[in-house]
């Protein structure tokens, strides 16, 4: 009797303890798994074929999503900033608020998060399923690397490709900017790249590269990681059912994850 | 059958007082193996039966070193598979070949590169050297073809000859099956133990063979394992099954052999 009390009274900390230690132990095969997948980058045999692959993908593949999410943000923001600074009558400094908030911010976060949503959701559901139908299995028990194989590729594609299409994101972006305010709403021409030529300095962009190379770090690990192991997740369910769920908790934390890491790198390089 | 010292010596794996058990939610657990020992015989056809959730498929893990045991050793031609780190297993794992349940064909290759693949990644050999060997194999197999195929294209036999073909390509000592004939009807289930019976004379390799379709499968058996309760049996044939004195052996024999 008095043990049933004790064990009724202990089980939420049992239960918290469990959690804690799941946790923990989550975190540590995230950790082993990126290092894993770094390592693999400098194992042979090189699989360059798969790494063009998977930038055309990653890389060339977005373009178009990138394209119109940038034209829209670019264009967004010059309405905003023309209606914005016309009350202060700073109508001058459009081209730098709107090169400024797309090189450091919007530019990274927002690629990111596309990237996310559409190389990140289809790569972690690829090795999920290569997971549960024992396709990575067989790797291993072919004695090849799955990490080598199938994971250092994307991660290579994802660090060359998410800094080059935030750049164009950037570009398209200013340019959007350009549009909305200079076209739609009047502003000076002149003033608004000369402006954002004055503004942007390495600094802004050294920023906005930092940022970029981090979230598509970020995106392709938390992506790939979850899909790698998604059978020892709690809580996800089995079969089809159980990448389904991985996918999305994939997508969900990566987004937080750039969003928490925009925060923090941007307290640090300002 | 007790594990002796003589007998480790003609076995290509030997498990050695192991131990293993899993731990669900809320402090459940479920130990599959019990302390126990048996050997695998060189160049022979073991078959690992057992109910569902026995812990066959698990013995099959453990052997690659997929998973660990609680306790005890598994030993393949003498080193502790338990012991191994990451790159002494990948070596180990050269020895074996591993047909999978599911064949595990990786879906966005085609046949012929799904065979291709251990050669590709494992040996040096120029590719012309490579398609050369897997025509041969693709042949043997009575796959000619289909080598431009993808895996959602195939039957579920060609599947498991397509997992077999890959299996084989590295010339394994030891080839693992993981419940080769699952969802095979009773023809093609016939054709592909014709076919492992052929292979196996042929190449020589020791051959394990986990499987729920008994008594068929003990056709094909050199040795027999029953796995149950945590505890590992192990027979010559058949008829010592149906004619064994333990109740729990008694009682599988009666609800899976139909005596």
């Amino acid at each position: 009797m008095q043990n049933n009390k004790i064990t009724a009274w202990a089980t939420p900390f049992f239960h918290f303890g469990d959690q804690c230690l799941a946790l923990l132990s989550d975190l540590g095969s995230m950790g082993l798994f990126l290092l894993s997948a770094f390592a693999g980058l400098f194992r042979r045999p090189f699989r360059g074929r798969e790494v063009l692959r998977q930038l055309s993908f990653i890389g060339a593949g977005s373009m178009a999503v990138i394209f119109f999410t940038a034209l829209t943000s670019g264009m967004v923001l010059g309405l905003q900033g023309s209606y914005t600074l016309k009350k202060f009558g700073a109508e001058g400094m459009l081209g730098s608020a709107v090169s400024l908030t797309l090189i450091m911010e919007l530019g990274p976060i927002l690629t990111a998060l596309m990237v996310a949503g559409r190389a990140g959701s289809a790569m972690c559901a690829e090795i999920g399923i290569m997971r549960i139908s024992e396709q990575i299995d067989a790797l291993e028990c072919m004695a090849v690397d799955p990490f080598r194989y199938l994971i250092s590729p994307k991660l290579l594609a994802a660090i060359i490709s998410v800094p080059l299409l935030t750049a164009m994101f950037d570009v398209v972006g200013i340019y959007g900017g350009y549009l909305a305010g200079v076209k739609l709403m009047g502003a000076n021409s002149g003033s608004y790249f000369s402006s954002m030529m004055l503004s942007i300095t390495n600094h802004e962009i050294r920023i906005g590269v930092i940022k970029s190379f981090v979230f598509a770090l970020l995106v392709v690990w938390i992506s790939s990681g979850r899909g790698y192991f998604v059978h020892r997740i709690r809580g996800a369910g089995f079969g089809a059912e159980s990448v389904s769920k991985v996918t999305t908790q994939a997508v969900v934390l990566s987004s937080i994850a750039v969003l928490i890491f925009d925060y923090l790198l941007t307290a640090v390089l300002l | 059958m007790t594990y002796s010292a003589a007998a480790a010596e003609q076995n290509a794996i030997e498990f050695v007082r192991v131990s293993k058990t899993f731990y669900a939610e809320q402090g459940r657990q479920h130990r599959v193996l019990n302390d126990v020992s048996w050997g695998i015989p060189k160049g022979k056809t073991t078959v690992i039966a057992g109910g569902s959730g026995q812990g066959k498929s698990v013995t099959l893990k453990l052997i690659l070193g997929l998973l660990k045991p609680d306790s005890g050793q598994i030993l393949v031609d003498g080193q502790d598979v338990a012991r191994m780190g990451q790159s002494q297993l990948r070596q180990l794992r050269t020895k074996f070949g591993v047909l999978f349940q599911g064949a595990a064909l990786f879906d966005s290759l085609t046949v012929f590169e799904n065979i291709a693949l251990p050669l590709r990644e494992r040996t040096k050999l120029k590719e012309a050297e490579i398609r050369q060997k897997v025509m041969a194999t693709l042949e043997t197999l009575e796959l000619a073809g289909h080598e431009e195929k993808f895996p959602a294209q195939l039957s579920g036999g060609m599947k498991k000859r397509v997992g077999l073909a890959r299996a084989l390509q590295l010339e394994p000592e030891i080839v693992l099956f993981d419940e080769p004939t699952t969802g095979l009807d009773p023809l093609m289930t016939l054709e592909i133990y014709r076919l492992f019976e052929r292979m196996q004379k042929q190449l020589g390799y020791t051959a394990v063979i986990v499987s729920h379709d008994i008594p068929k499968v003990f056709e094909l058996a050199d040795r027999i394992v029953l796995i149950n309760k945590g505890e590992a049996d192990v027979f010559a044939e058949a008829s010592q099954i149906i004619n064994s004195d333990k109740p729990h052996i008694r009682e599988f024999a009666e609800k899976t052999m139909g005596i």
